[in-house]
């Protein structure tokens, strides 16, 4: 903190319009706190109704359950789809910008009105939306893709949702700024920065979705003759896909706060970390024609080099924190005194703590499942083999679920208790929620992605075909029924795993036991270390003399993961080789 | 030795160090591997694959599609299947396969090794062309022609599924192909 903003705090705190926090000696702006409260609020309340929604999805694909009518169905998923991948994320990920924008620097909204508005138009689109899509007004699913039309109110909605958004999003850099302007930070912590990547690919993502809806607006009220079902899909896409790519970053950024708050741990090299999230920022929006490769319109050339993130350059991101992520955990560890053999930091760790398991567990799903599952498919020869099977969900569950989800879960441990004042009401519970959860989703996640490999389609009411003209059996044998037995138990555990965090929440926010220091014994002393000038010398000159690996634990990890993504890499080649037809 | 800050906390103005040996090391190694599969992709693949995603693509108008089906179908239809029309045509000509809410047209009869130009359009709105059991996948949009060049290895009855969400009959719409020795 600078001695501006310090100076500044101590006033704003004399005048009642911050508070010391006794736990972390953060200065806490009263706006930016109740903001946070509201936007966490909400986004736990849209979690907790896309996880019901999830699980009549998941029991309606179990084909020996079959809960809901084709209809209904169809509505669910669609509305599962915006509450879950736009609502839950996108409350929580304004949280997080204000978090970051106000708490983490020690500072007071510039304007919080204006984060207000953004925060009632969310919260009013949000509601609506869902309302639209579940009166069968709207069942286009998420994707909404032309000339399959809605009524033109879920058009506008949209729209109005992505304005608030952006305003959010706007109202972040203008906060920046300004914080510079005043000498109230100089240099970004590094999830402020995090958050900062996750805007900038906001303002992209929100551009390319009102490019891509309200001309889908327009037409549905008659202005426009036509959408080309092309065009709508890049657009779409740049904004759909975007948008998975703001709740990587955020989740990225969210990691490194864990693992400070549960183990200490500081990144490794400011200046590796932060050129992850650069090429980050510089490729990953061109995943946007992930969706698109077996699309006609685009020459395969084209197709490669987007989906490539022109030569993987977001993926070399990704394997920067891959191995910058374990490596802060090992080294703060170390620093513990943990330092003997290759893996005792790790079996030392506080795998107690919900913040510890949260992260250990998304960062491997994620990048296990989610993460190797996302290269593959975003292959463009071997995407035509996945493309709108199950698969695609799997991935994507892996990443956002799995992945975000279950580190945004993770954060708001410390962050309810913290922001609200309150102690946890079902401490207990929290210790196990995110190993039921993780335990699910992975089921889940193997189920879905084998019953998608053996060709079975997304978003589909009925595989076994009835008695329809030209019916087919394809779907019904042993590997789809026990892929599905694993999709529908998963979805079952995962939900109990998603409604204890749900409880815990609830429970917490409006029934714990109010005070001023929250019992969190798990938060580590070095949480909010700063750096220190006495490692300047060694860390610019050390390297030198230094004979053994600074974390060799974390070098096996990432070589072993490697190595897994090589093996899984070339038998999808393979298994794409075995395709019994030549396509040119 | 690092000399960084808590993610919560602002570094110090000099934050900027070399990154370590280790770190060199897997940065060297990620990146290779990126390489590799860009190489893998746009290099080898298409030098030795049988599997190409070199989609045909035209622009075509809806009904003029509708109308190139119609008459493709009367020109070498053979016979009928519970309702659709079967087509054996002759390996030479293009083939029209027609997406509609919620049917795909027609039943094709196709000749093993042999390779056929087939062009999939939509006359309404988006559908998912998913050829089954082999599981080959391609987007199916309305205006738009998606050509490919395919040779069946194998007889036997393939089934068209669509997997892009068309409406609510979407689970109704499944297509044929049958491959002849």
């Amino acid at each position: 903190m600078t001695a501006e903003a310090a100076n500044r705090a101590n006033d704003s705190i004399l005048a009642g319009l911050m508070r010391r926090c006794n736990v972390t000696n953060l200065a806490v702006d009263h706006n930016a706190e109740r903001l946070i409260m509201f936007n966490a609020v909400i986004s736990v309340v849209f979690l907790a109704l896309g996880g019901i929604m999830a699980l009549l999805i998941a029991l309606t694909r179990w084909e020996a359950v079959h809960l809901l009518n084709a209809d209904w169905y169809y509505r669910v998923t669609g509305a599962h789809g915006a509450a879950m991948l736009i609502f839950w994320i996108l409350f929580f990920e304004v949280a997080g910008l204000i978090f970051g924008v106000s708490v983490i620097l020690n500072r007071r909204l510039l304007w919080p009105k204006a984060w207000w508005t953004a925060f009632g138009i969310m919260f009013v689109s949000a509601l609506t939306l869902l309302g639209i899509m579940l009166s069968g007004e709207a069942t286009v699913m998420f994707t909404a893709y032309p000339p399959l039309q809605a009524t033109s109110w879920f058009y506008l909605f949209m729209i109005l949702f992505a304005v608030g958004a952006l305003i959010a999003v706007i109202m972040f850099f203008i906060e920046l700024v300004n914080a510079r302007y005043r000498g109230e930070v100089g240099p970004l912590p590094l999830f402020t920065f995090a958050m900062l990547a996750a805007a900038v690919l906001a303002l992209w993502t929100l551009v390319s979705g009102a490019a891509a809806f309200i001309p889908t607006y327009l037409w549905s009220i008659g202005v426009l003759g036509h959408v080309d079902a092309g065009v709508y899909r890049l657009l779409f896409w740049g904004f759909g896909h975007g948008a998975q790519q703001i709740n990587l970053v955020a989740m990225v950024g969210v990691w490194y706060v864990l693992a400070a708050l549960t183990v200490g741990a500081r990144p490794v090299n400011e200046g590796v970390s932060r050129l992850a999230f650069l090429l980050i920022i510089l490729f990953i929006h061109m995943g946007a024609i992930h969706h698109i490769l077996v699309d006609p319109g685009f020459s395969e050339l084209s197709r490669a080099v987007n989906t490539s993130y022109f030569i993987y350059g977001a993926t070399l991101g990704s394997m920067i924190h891959a191995l910058s992520i374990p490596a802060a955990v090992e080294m703060a560890q170390r620093r513990k005194g943990f330092a003997s053999g290759i893996f005792t930091w790790l079996k030392k760790a506080p795998w107690k703590e919900p913040g510890f398991s949260s992260l250990v567990l998304s960062f491997w799903l994620f990048g296990v499942m989610g993460g190797i599952s996302g290269v593959i498919m975003g292959t463009v020869q071997v995407n035509m083999i996945q493309h709108n099977t199950l698969i695609v969900p799997a991935h994507f569950h892996m990443t956002v679920v799995a992945g975000t989800t279950l580190a945004f879960m993770g954060l708001s441990y410390y962050l309810i208790p913290l922001i609200f004042r309150r102690d946890h009401v079902f401490p207990g519970m929290a210790k196990v929620q995110p190993y039921v959860f993780a335990a699910g989703m992975t089921i889940w996640g193997l189920g879905t992605g084998f019953a998608g490999h053996a060709g079975m389609s997304r978003r589909h009411w009925d595989s076994t075909f009835g008695d329809m003209p030209l019916a087919t059996d394809i779907f019904q044998n042993a590997q789809i029924d026990i892929s599905l037995v694993g999709l529908g138990l998963g979805a079952l555990i995962a939900g109990v795993g998603g409604a204890m965090y749900v409880i815990n929440a609830v429970a917490t926010v409006f029934t714990g036991k109010r005070t001023d220091t929250p019992h969190l014994p798990g938060i580590d002393p070095d949480a909010l270390r700063p750096a220190d000038p006495a490692e300047r010398e060694a860390a610019l000159h050390g390297h030198d003399h230094k004979r053994g690996f600074e974390f060799p634990g974390t070098l096996i990890l990432v070589f072993a993961f490697l190595v897994l993504f090589m093996i899984l890499y070339a038998t999808s080649w393979f298994e794409l080789s075995s395709v019994n037809w030549t396509i040119e | 030795m690092s000399y960084t800050s808590s993610p919560l906390v602002a570094p110090p103005r000099d934050w900027w160090q070399p990154a370590g040996r280790d770190e060199k090391l897997w940065l060297g190694i990620a990146g290779a591997w990126a390489v590799s599969m860009f190489v893998m992709m746009v290099i080898i693949w298409p030098a030795i694959g049988g599997q190409q995603n070199q989609i045909h693509d035209y622009r075509v108008d809806p009904s003029d599609f509708q109308a190139y089906t119609a008459s493709f179908i009367e020109e070498h239809q053979t016979g009928e299947l519970e309702g659709t029309p079967v087509v054996s045509p002759p390996p030479d000509t293009d083939i029209f396969l027609q997406a509609s809410q919620f049917a795909w047209t027609p039943v094709l009869e196709l000749q093993q090794g042999e390779t056929y130009r087939i062009l999939i359009s939509s006359i309404d709105v988006q559908h998912g062309f998913s050829l089954q059991p082999d599981n080959v996948n391609f987007q199916v949009l309305p205006d738009f022609i998606t050509g490919l060049e395919i040779t069946p290895h194998e007889a036997g009855e393939y089934t068209i599924v669509c997997n892009e969400f068309c409406g609510l009959g979407h689970h109704l719409m499944v297509g044929q192909i049958i491959v002849v020795e």
